[in-house]
């Protein structure tokens, strides 16, 4: 079974009217992963065993028809917690990490019948753009095998773009749903920060991290916010405020809307190709009745320093519980505590994440505070403000998801700053908690790009009625990959 | 341009370990990296307060209930080393080579 | 040359709530090593701080009661650093904007009244316990991890090893009277480090300081704070240089011991916690805590000197602890005489509790029980011979002291129309003694109340037999 023609909606009538079982569709799932992931390389861990259990619990108890996931294989990225299922973060230090609870994410898609296929692949603790910097496989892009997936969220993009799972949880600290979504050309959403709990996402910055999902079509991104949102007392960082029906919107006609092009984030270093794709979709929305204008969002050009200073400080202090005491690896043959802390952490850690825990506790360390961390935060102010600006005049912004389309396997692995600029246009949406969203907005040399659409906090029904509007008017979701050519 | 030395400090806080070649890489790095962060001193942040978190939530709290249902097993069963439900961990000061 | 001293105080107090300040597992004392833990306590990847209102309202209670200037727009912070017992290796804390700062306690000293400032108070977790064991390993027990505290700075005001000792104690009992905390050093619910510096006479700036650990009852901190201040000064005396160093208090050798040689400040970067948002205290959460707050020990004190007519000494004792100063408040509420229940509590009682080694709360008396046998005693039903022996039962055992005296037969015999003519009995049969004393021999009363109490068996009010004896003696 492979869902590269399918969509949430034509999976649930195939379980609805009986043409498949939950059983039969995970049979099918797993053997279809089993040929596919052996080049694609997206999945750490199946789940095949408690996954079979629960499908014949669902296909005994029946598919309720107003439960659009209910028997529905799903992949969660293995930065999210599964209980009795390896969560290693694509992280040596967790190599052999069994949670003993479920994040909210996953209690919430399961309680809607979604059943867990396995766990994908990621940059280790999410820190990364292409998913180069797991500690055990390289996921290759669904489009061209020899290209990087995009990441963090890498393995979840390419499983979903590869057919293998229609439906993949992420989590996006800086771009790692949107980015990997644009390489892959998939559906890549991420809510405002505090609409979906964080509950049992394993910290990377925790100012930063949502957690949102990867699919084929804006509808069913729709209906996967439908599950995973709300207020959780668990997560005092989740908005106390009411979750609608995100699919209520679609369809609907964007006539009117005001949207934003911010001058910024079409200049230097965006490869001319994709800048044209988003012209491209430029017209096309004004052609669906929308006014589409210039408009500025000037502190864009800090956002990446900013960023770094902010998402390494914290992640330096949320990774220090990884000391080998209570979980996860320590080091062999050691003398001494300060053996334990410095040999299990430098051993089980990979080269990036030291590099940004060099940074972060650098940035917070006694004398640079000021100057670095704080000055950042005040930055971050300013970027906040830019958006509220525009958005006092337009319904949203649109912008290219990367700067180019995907890179080659190696090309930037060694170049961690050249690495980093490519999260300019994802980053800001970060540091000003807003809603965004990447749809497949055509095509640069055969590679997939994608357009961003950024909203209000918490106005994801907008952003998802116009991102389904224009997904309606091109025939991009049809194209399918073929990564191997 | 930030020091080796400096660099060392920090990995001394951050409770990692490097080679005398990784040390000069993550130092060269670091410059590197904190060299393009240096723009940020060219922003106009008087007066500006610190964004922590980007919504605007307040006073989300907890009434004083207690409730534990964890299974202390559970807690246990990743623990490298235990003795009855403690945590064992090698001691501060260096095991003596016998 | 001559030297001040400068003392700084960091005392924490364990606050008295149900469950932890970050997390809902239960507070509690002496259970299995980790057994009222969870994955928040264990920092277990993906876990999440929520705050404990009820932990907060204690805090502000304390400030308040510290005359403390409650912090409006507060965040909480984290303070990285590792230890085994330091689960997420970061202690959340309030560093930028503490609960609280400003406050105040007075002391006296040598009847002197000197005040001294509180710079801040915030309310952060409790740790774990990292034992150590000599075979090479240490164990850890996380169940105090996350235990609310308040963390109470000193203004360096203090200026003697005494100072801080009634400065302890000041705070020990204002915090005892709040409610929020047991504030026992002995149980670990407080705990104080101390810092020491000593300067010439007029130097600018302070002199380098010391840290004292180990401090395990007031009477060590001021032992070591009087030791560490006459070593400095031996130090300085000899040209040498006082080094930034931890010690620690051996109250067997009466000295402090050095633990480590600090290089330089701990680094721990500090930073706005970013899961917990902001807290906004309004003043209707303050006017709340305030109405809430159990009356100063400060005012109860002049109230019962002034109310009462207590003795300021007796005052200042009934209010050393707040079991204390509530009994003897619920006692004076249950009709007994202040001065007498005074007297009760700070006689019989304090030394019965000394002798058990007992505290109130461990005994079965309750105020209505000795306001009752204060009663009997007052209206004559019990003499205060017989009160000693109604005592030792009701602070034994649940008896109703009225009721007891009646069954036991202890009721006095103080009715002239039962007496009369027992006495007039007594004195027809010893005419001689009669004679005796009105031959001025006053022995011979003491044989006849002897004759009259040993036919009542001993329940005769003494006082109104002498009357009745007297007068039946002058009609003979
Ligand atoms: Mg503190
Ligand atoms: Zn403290």
């Amino acid at each position: 079974m492979t869902y590269l023609k399918q969509d949430l909606t034509s999976v649930h009538e195939a379980l609805v009217n009986g043409s498949q079982t939950a059983s039969s569709l995970l049979k099918a799932t797993f053997a279809n992963i089993e040929q596919v992931d052996a080049d694609v390389q997206a999945f750490l861990t199946l789940n095949q065993e408690a996954a079979t259990k629960q499908a014949a619990a669902i296909d005994e108890a029946g598919i309720p028809a107003d439960q659009p996931f209910a028997g529905v294989p799903v992949g969660i990225k293995d930065n999210i917690v599964t209980k009795d299922l390896k969560t290693t973060a694509a992280s040596k230090i967790l190599g052999n990490f069994m949670p003993i609870y479920n994040a909210t994410v996953v209690d919430k898609l399961q309680a809607a019948g979604a059943i867990t296929a396995g766990k994908l692949n990621l940059d280790e603790f999410a820190m990364g753009s292409s998913t180069e910097n797991s500690a055990f496989q390289t996921t290759k892009n669904a489009w061209d095998y020899t290209r990087v997936p995009g990441g963090s969220s890498g393995g979840s993009a390419a499983a979903v773009a590869s057919g293998q799972v229609p439906m993949a949880l992420g989590t996006d600290t800086g771009g790692s749903i949107r980015q990997p979504a644009a390489f892959n050309g998939i559906v890549g959403l991420k809510p405002t920060y505090g609409r979906v709990s964080r509950w049992g996402v394993i910290a990377f910055a925790s100012s930063l991290d949502v957690v949102g999902s990867l699919t084929r079509t804006v509808k069913d991104a729709a209906l996967t916010l439908n599950v995973i949102a709300g207020h959780d007392d668990k997560d005092a960082t989740t908005a106390d405020i009411p979750v609608p029906d995100y699919t209520a919107k679609l369809g609907q006609s964007i006539k009117g809307m005001k949207i934003g092009l911010p001058s910024e984030y079409l200049g230097e270093g965006v490869d001319p190709a994709v800048a044209a794709q988003v012209q491209k979709a430029a017209d096309q929305f004004r052609a669906l009745g929308a006014t589409v204008e210039t408009v500025s969002l000037p502190h864009t050009k800090y956002a990446v320093a900013a960023y770094y200073i902010i998402a390494s400080s914290e992640a330096s202090s949320n990774l220090q519980r990884f000391d080998g005491i209570r979980y996860g690896f320590r080091a062999e043959d050691v003398k001494n505590l300060e053996d334990v802390y410095v040999r299990s952490r430098s051993e089980g850690f990979g080269p990036e994440v030291k590099r940004r825990i060099m940074l972060g506790t650098f940035s917070l360390s006694a004398g640079f505070y000021d100057a670095y961390f704080k000055k950042a935060a005040q930055v971050r102010t300013l970027i906040s403000r830019d958006f509220d600006q525009v958005f006092a005049d337009y319904d949203f912004i649109i912008a290219p998801t990367t700067p180019t389309p995907a890179f080659k396997i190696g090309e930037k692995v060694t170049d961690p700053l050249t690495m980093y600029m490519n999260d300019i246009l994802t980053i800001p949406v970060n540091l000003a908690g807003l809603p965004a969203v990447s749809v497949p907005a055509g095509f640069v040399a055969g590679m997939p790009v994608g357009l961003q659409l950024i909203g209000k906090q918490f106005d994801e029904a907008t952003l998802l009625q116009a991102a389904d509007a224009f997904e309606q008017a091109n025939d991009y979701v049809d194209q399918i990959p073929g990564g191997a050519n | 341009m930030i020091s080796k030395e400096s660099v060392a400090h920090v990995a001394g806080l951050a409770k990692l370990a490097f080679t005398d070649d990784e040390l000069q890489q993550y130092t060269n790095q670091l410059d590197e990296i904190l060299n393009m962060v240096a723009q940020l001193e060219t922003v106009d942040t008087t007066d500006v307060p610190v964004t922590t978190q980007s919504i605007h939530l307040e006073n989300v709290m907890r009434e004083d209930v207690a409730h534990n249902d964890t299974k202390i097993a559970d807690l246990l069963a990743n623990v490298p080393t235990k003795k009855g439900t403690l945590i064992q961990v090698p001691s501060i000061i260096d095991k003596e080579d016998d | 040359m001559n030297f001040e001293t400068t003392i700084g105080l960091e005392v924490h107090v364990e606050l008295k709530t149900k469950s932890k300040m970050y997390s809902p597992t239960p507070v509690s004392y002496g259970a299995e090593p980790n057994i009222n833990t969870n994955v928040i306590d264990w920092g277990f990847p993906g876990t999440l701080p929520t705050v404990n209102k009820g932990a907060y309202s204690y805090g502000m209670m304390v400030a308040i009661a510290l005359h403390a200037d409650i912090t409006r727009h507060t965040h909480f912070d984290r303070k990285n650093y590792f230890y085994p017992d330091n689960p997420k290796a970061y202690q959340i804390t309030q560093s930028e904007t503490p609960l609280a700062t400003n406050g105040w306690i007075e002391i006296e000293v040598d009847g002197k009244k000197k005040k001294i400032g509180i710079h801040e108070l915030h309310v952060e977790e409790d740790a774990g316990k990292n034992q150590h064991e000599d075979d090479g390993y240490s164990y850890v027990d996380l169940n105090r991890q996350g235990t609310p505290l308040v963390e109470i700075v000193s203004e360096p005001d203090i200026a003697s090893p005494e100072e801080a000792y009634q400065y302890l104690e000041q705070l020990r009992q204002i915090v005892q009277f709040t409610g929020a905390s047991d504030v026992k050093m002995e149980e670990g619910s407080m705990r104080v480090d101390t810092n020491l510096s000593v300067r010439p006479i007029g130097a600018t700036g302070f002199g380098v300081k010391t840290e004292i650990k180990n401090l395990n009852s007031f009477n060590h901190v001021r032992d070591g704070l009087a030791f560490e201040q006459k070593r400095q000064v031996q130090v300085l005396m000899a040209g040498g240089q006082v080094r930034q160093e931890t010690r620690r208090w051996d109250p067997a050798k009466k000295e402090t011991i050095l633990m480590r040689v600090k290089e330089g400040a701990d680094d721990y970067r500090y930073f706005p916690e970013p899961d917990l948002p902001p807290v906004f205290v309004s003043q209707a959460w303050i006017d709340d805590v305030t109405a809430k707050l159990p009356e100063a020990p400060a005012k109860r004190r002049a109230r019962y000197i002034n109310e009462w007519g207590i003795p300021a000494y007796d005052a200042g004792v009934l209010t050393l602890t707040m079991e204390m100063a509530n009994f003897f408040e619920a006692t004076v509420a249950a009709g007994a005489d202040p001065k007498q229940a005074s007297n009760w509590l700070m006689g019989e009682v304090s030394g019965y509790l000394n002798a058990e080694h007992l505290e109130l709360k461990d005994v079965a008396l309750t105020p209505s029980h000795l306001a009752e046998m204060i009663k009997l005693i007052a209206d004559g039903t019990i003499s205060s011979k017989i009160a000693k022996k109604v005592f030792q039962e009701i602070i034994k055992n649940d008896t109703d002291p009225k009721a007891w005296v009646e069954e036991k037969g202890m009721v006095q015999l103080s009715d002239p129309a039962k007496l009369t003519p027992i006495i007039d009995g007594i004195l027809d049969d010893n005419a001689q003694s009669i004679e005796d004393f009105k031959n001025g021999k006053d022995r011979a009363i003491g044989f006849l109340v002897g004759q009259i109490m040993k036919q009542t068996h001993g329940k005769a009010n003494p006082k109104v037999v002498n009357q009745i004896l007297m007068s039946e003696i002058k009609k003979r």
